[in-house]
């Protein structure tokens, strides 16, 4: 992913017009690409998600089956967060085993979705020790815009909200929903010369430095946060990211994951 | 261990730090022959070896960069380094804090200095007690500059986290199994962050609490990583002048 080719031609007018306070798309700093969030596209996921952010598109599928728990958490349910960058999403992106980027992806999307406690953990338990549910959430990059981190996320939670917990098909009761209890939401900021700005396109993520993901909650709280990149922030960077996530994620919750 | 009742009494936590104090450290530089730059980095618990090898040729090939250096960082963590046996050789965990701490020491190496060859850091975690990525980053920190490679300055790296609602510096594995935020954080002497990661529950404000904490504490390894340099050089020169 980091390996994108880009002419220093192109670098330097989106410089340029970083300093004039422009993007190349016409956005404001702290403004995000169009979105769409379309639910329920999969019949045989248990819930799912197609996430269009600009010109990124992913798809997340959520299959929940019946599975035996962690020794450590015997009453607990168990989610598994996978991503993977497949080589129909971008000319950098090769086959094989996930690569560190991908890595980093799924486990800060799972971050998200794991400190905030948005999934109720002790309700997917069935028989304590013996059977609990399993929730595996698996993103699927389509096409490669800038700022998966934020699609997959976004994804990831609105697939959650309409799953179902597909009680009767293993005979464990009625179909439920999943025990969701809050609503976790990343906002991606890079930095360009001193400017930050959200909601990356692929080639402001590409001549950025740095990426800060920033997860909070329904609450205003923080409940993940990841550093990406190899060039870093001041406190006061940080503190202004920290700051404008938290707005933003309340504005992108209220328009696109109500309850 | 079940969770103790309590892990903060009277202000004091139950290995007797204050919310602000870093455990003790222990630093060796120096300590493997064959490594281009060694150091032995204990923090409480934790016992860390980190070597540097390089600048040297770029295997395989293709990784090499034509303008710069390539920086290769691999944490991994001794199967008896933590209390259940761990299944030897890289897991997504050891992928992605290899893949932070590099980013976490690639803004301090001049890179430029040396196209087309690769500077390998390996981080060996023989045993784990919270915090094992902050103590392999103030190890290979150490000997990257014991390697000679040319640096800006000294990356130091110390976690902050929240535990019984009061933020406090430096985890151990309690703290970090109950506690309710963990948040670590690499700087350079100067102020610029280089690693920020963080999970758990924290508000807006103990957060920017939090950061300026972990930021008192990367100071105080800071000193104690340019003390144990500077005896090592400088008993290595007064070695020199009594012969």
């Amino acid at each position: 992913m980091s390996n994108e080719i880009m002419s220093e031609l192109r670098k330097d007018y989106i410089y340029n017009l970083m300093i004039k306070g422009e993007r190349e798309d016409g956005r404001k700093f702290d403004e995000y690409r169009e979105i769409t969030i379309d639910t329920n596209v999969i019949e045989k996921a248990e819930g799912s998600a197609r996430v269009k952010l600009g010109d990124t598109h992913v798809v997340v599928g959520v299959k929940i089956q019946t599975g035996t728990p962690f020794p450590d958490t015997p009453d607990k349910g168990v989610i598994i967060t996978n991503l993977e960058l497949i080589p129909l999403a971008s000319p950098v992106f090769e086959s094989g085993p996930p690569r560190e980027d991908a890595i980093e992806l799924a486990r800060v999307v799972d971050r998200g979705i794991r400190e905030s406690e948005s999934i109720d953990l002790s309700k997917l338990c069935i028989t304590p020790g013996e059977k609990v549910w399993m929730v595996f959430i698996d993103v699927h990059v389509l096409d490669d815009g800038g700022n998966i981190m934020d699609a997959a996320s976004l994804g990831a939670i609105a697939a959650l909200m309409t799953a179902k917990l597909p009680a009767q098909k293993f005979g464990v009761g009625e179909d439920t929903p999943v025990p969701m209890r809050d609503v976790p939401v990343a906002v991606t900021a890079v930095e360009i010369g001193g400017a930050i700005m959200l909601d990356p396109s692929l080639d402001e993520q590409s001549i950025s430095g740095t990426k800060l993901t920033v997860i909070s909650n329904q609450d205003g709280g923080l409940s993940g946060m990841q550093k990406s990149g190899v060039s870093p922030l001041t406190t006061e960077q940080i503190n202004y990211i920290v700051d404008i996530s938290i707005e933003k994620a309340k504005e992108l919750r209220e328009k696109f994951l109500e309850i | 261990m079940a969770k103790p009742e309590k892990l903060i009494e009277n202000g004091i936590r139950l290995d007797g730090r204050k919310p602000d104090e870093i455990r003790p450290i222990k630093i060796k530089v120096g300590v493997l022959n064959r490594a281009d730059g060694s150091c032995y980095f204990e923090f409480g618990g934790n016992k860390v070896i980190a070597a540097v090898y390089g600048p040297r040729e770029v295997h395989p090939r293709h990784q090499q960069r034509s303008t710069s250096a390539v920086v290769r960082y691999r944490y991994n963590m001794a199967s008896f380094s933590v209390e259940e046996r761990k299944r030897p050789g890289p897991d997504r965990r050891s992928i992605e804090v290899s893949k932070v701490s590099r980013e976490a020491l690639e803004p301090v190496i001049f890179q430029e200095y040396f196209p087309r060859s690769a500077i390998d850091i390996f981080v060996e975690v023989l045993q784990a007690d919270a915090g094992t990525r902050t103590a392999g980053i103030n190890a290979a920190s150490i000997a990257l500059a014991d390697a000679g490679i040319p640096m800006k300055s000294l990356v130091s790296a110390c976690a902050v986290g929240k535990v019984d609602d009061t933020l406090v510096l430096d985890l151990n594995k309690d703290e970090d199994n109950y506690g309710q935020a963990d948040m670590p954080i690499a700087m350079t002497p100067d102020g610029k962050i280089t690693l920020l990661q963080m999970d758990g529950h924290l508000t807006r404000d103990e957060f920017k609490e939090g950061l300026e904490m972990a930021k008192k504490g990367c100071l105080e390894i800071a000193q104690l990583q340019r003390t144990a340099l500077m005896e090592k050089y400088s008993s290595l020169i007064e070695g020199e002048a009594n012969e």
